[in-house]
């Protein structure tokens, strides 16, 4: 079989920017140092171990699950509304949905963080109606609001994508066969997207999970996640091998939700999803 | 067969302003094997739709047993649908698309496994329960379509081409188990084709259509022998049709000499189209004939001959059993029985 040369500089990218860091991060988490050189080790593994540390990858998880389950049901609908639209209506409504996500992730984070302050704009609103104010911002629900805000689009496109391709005789046979609208969406509509919902759960638990500058923003620093562990320890602590057995816990952990994922995915025939 | 299951009133129905049908009125009674064929774009699949309750009418009204339905919705219509483009669920296998509208009204597991082993039974296609969708021909998939509709037993079965993607053997092999299947369970179908022999050998009443009106309803027999337009004549078979001119009852001038005709109430003079089915052109010794022509054309038909004819400026279609060799003179006999007199229609 002949070689695709073209192939070449893809594989050369590959090289330099994938395998080659994957390695250097694989060198650095095994290697402690010692004296000043550096020896084989599992130092940095069984560092992780620490109830401070397993307690931020637990929080991680839990709070990336949140989000990704909330923005599955409030996506879902939204996805399914967009579809249905009309074809000419239906551009107008994608646009304006993902004009937010043109802005400068900072620029929104930071915003979120003005309306969220106890003298911003929701407690002024609520303070209306002689509530409040309360302590919005700095808590876990303005960590899982900023992920939700960021991430939602990319729940909602998949699914509306794989929504808008379904043959609509589909819906219409399964009515025609004594199928209620509800029956044929749990029959007919949700299964036949599933690869879109799939794909959404990654997209938006992959950058929940992985998230810095959420928690740190709008956390106030008080709920560091593993992407701000990981942070410290390349820029602050200096830390390069703890730092590298971190992000390598986190592409286990990625790894491992993706394989539940598909192991879902298994037993249907249409491909469609991430794997 | 007296008894109507379905009536159309005056049903319209507008596309963004477009006309799709025009006042359709149409009665169907129980039993009763309808087809309705037309060319395509002429409204059958629109048609359908409206009697399924996938697109509701621009005016009109829907009655099933003399009750309005126009808002009824699909799923609580006593009505199946075999789909043009089939629509089968992509993510469940045959079996579970035939069950589907079973699992549907709750029956057990025992019977379920019954039914849809005899449906496949029907459409021969045992042992293709654990097939996935995607890896059936479009013949097999159109018999599931077929299988998934009939297997529920509705009153009343629309079916939309249903064999237009079968080969020739096969749709006439489905074409008498269609047939059974309506006789035997005797539900009403409603069916779709474009095809002329399709419609005349399986129906019971036929309706044709263009451009969204209702040409003609009748037998397959009358339709045939008595086709009340020149665009039905053309569309149910390969009839030579020419302009002529009525003289009076039971006389009608056309291709350049007056005929004896059975036909009458025409004005003098009006002008008419006549209607001259091949099978009707006996094939005489030159002076014998009415019409004198040149063959110029033989094709083998299968059973018959179809041969054209050239006289004077009209070229006629002539089936017979014998042939005549190209360049032959003929002479052309028509009895007044076969000649088909109708009104000029402006098309
Ligand atoms: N949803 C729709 N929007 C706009 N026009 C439509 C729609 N559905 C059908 N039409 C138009 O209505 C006319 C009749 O369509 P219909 O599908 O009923 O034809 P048909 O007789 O079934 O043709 P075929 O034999 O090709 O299936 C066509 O001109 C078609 O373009
Ligand atoms: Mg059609």
């Amino acid at each position: 079989m002949k070689r695709n040369w073209m192939a070449y500089p893809y594989f050369f990218w590959m090289l330099l920017f994938t395998i080659v860091p994957l390695l250097m991060v694989l060198y650095f988490s095994f290697t402690a140092s010692v004296n000043g050189d550096g020896r084989f080790s599992f130092a940095n593994f069984q560092r992780v171990l620490d109830p401070l540390y397993l307690n931020v990858i637990w929080r991680s998880v839990r709070l990336a699950f949140i989000s990704t389950v909330i923005c599955l049901v409030l996506g879902y609908p939204v996805a399914m509304l967009l579809a249905q639209s009309q074809a000419s209506r239906q551009f107008t409504l994608i646009v304006l949905f993902v004009i937010p996500m043109w802005m400068n992730f900072l620029a929104r984070t930071y915003a979120w963080m003005t309306l969220l302050e106890r003298n911003g704009l929701i407690n002024t609103f609520l303070g209306w109606f002689g509530l409040g104010p309360y302590n919005l911002l700095h808590t876990e629900f303005a960590v899982v609001l900023g992920m939700i805000y960021n991430f939602l689009p990319f729940m909602v496109l998949p699914i509306y994508t794989v929504l808008n391709k379904m043959d609509p005789a589909l819906t219409e046979a399964s009515y025609d066969l004594g199928a209620t609208p509800i029956r044929t969406f749990f029959r007919v509509t949700l299964p036949l997207s599933l690869p879109g919902v799939l794909s959404g759960i990654s997209m938006v638990f992959m950058p929940a999970v992985t998230t810095f500058v959420i928690p740190q923003l709008l956390g106030g620093g008080q709920f560091t996640m593993i992407g701000n562990l990981i942070e410290q320890q390349f820029l602050r602590s200096n830390d390069w091998g703890f730092g590298s057995a971190l992000s390598i816990i986190l592409m286990l952990l990625i790894l491992l939700s993706m394989r539940i994922m598909s192991h879902y995915d298994r037993d249907r025939g249409e491909g469609g999803g991430f794997f | 067969m007296a008894e109507e299951i379905i009536r159309l009133v005056n049903i319209a129905k507008e596309f963004h302003g477009v006309q799709v049908l025009d006042h359709i009125n149409l009665q169907i009674f129980r039993n009763e094997f309808v087809t309705l064929l037309g060319p395509s774009g002429c409204g059958k699949t629109t048609t359908l739709r409206i009697i399924g309750g996938f697109e509701s009418p621009s005016s009109g009204d829907l009655l099933f047993e003399g009750e309005r339905i126009n808002e009824v919705p699909s799923f609580k219509r006593r009505v199946n649908t075999v789909f043009q483009n089939y629509a089968l669920f992509p993510h469940l296998n045959v079996f579970e698309n035939i069950a589907f509208g079973l699992r549907i009204s709750k029956l057990n597991n025992k019977q379920i496994a019954r039914k849809v082993t005899e449906a496949l039974e029907l459409v021969n296609l045992r042992g293709y329960e654990k097939r996935g969708i995607h890896s059936l021909s479009g013949g097999q998939q159109q018999r599931v379509a077929i299988a998934r509709a009939v297997v529920n037993e509705p009153e009343v079965l629309l079916l939309d081409e249903p064999l237009a993607a079968l080969d020739l053997k096969l749709r006439k092999e489905m074409q008498i188990e269609l047939k059974n299947i309506q006789k035997r369970l005797g539900i009403t179908f409603i069916f779709v084709t474009h095809d002329q022999e399709e419609a005349l050998t399986m129906s019971d009443t036929i309706v044709v259509m263009k451009d969204g009106r209702i040409q003609q309803i009748g037998q397959p027999i009358d339709i045939y022998n008595e086709p009340k337009n020149m665009f039905v004549a053309d569309f149910i078979g390969a009839s030579t049709i020419l302009p002529g001119r009525f003289i009076q009852d039971f006389h009608v001038f056309f291709a350049d000499r007056a005929f004896d005709c059975v036909d009458k109430g025409f004005a003098p003079q009006e002008e008419v189209d006549v209607v001259i089915r091949p099978e009707d052109v006996k094939l005489v010794a030159p002076e014998d004939g009415m019409l004198q022509g040149v063959v110029t054309s033989v094709v083998f038909k299968g059973v018959h001959y179809e041969m054209l004819v050239e006289s004077g400026d009209i070229v006629w279609k002539v089936h017979s059993t014998l042939m005549e060799p190209v360049g032959s003179n003929v002479g052309m006999v028509i009895l007044p029985n076969d000649i088909h007199v109708m009104k000029k229609v402006a098309s």
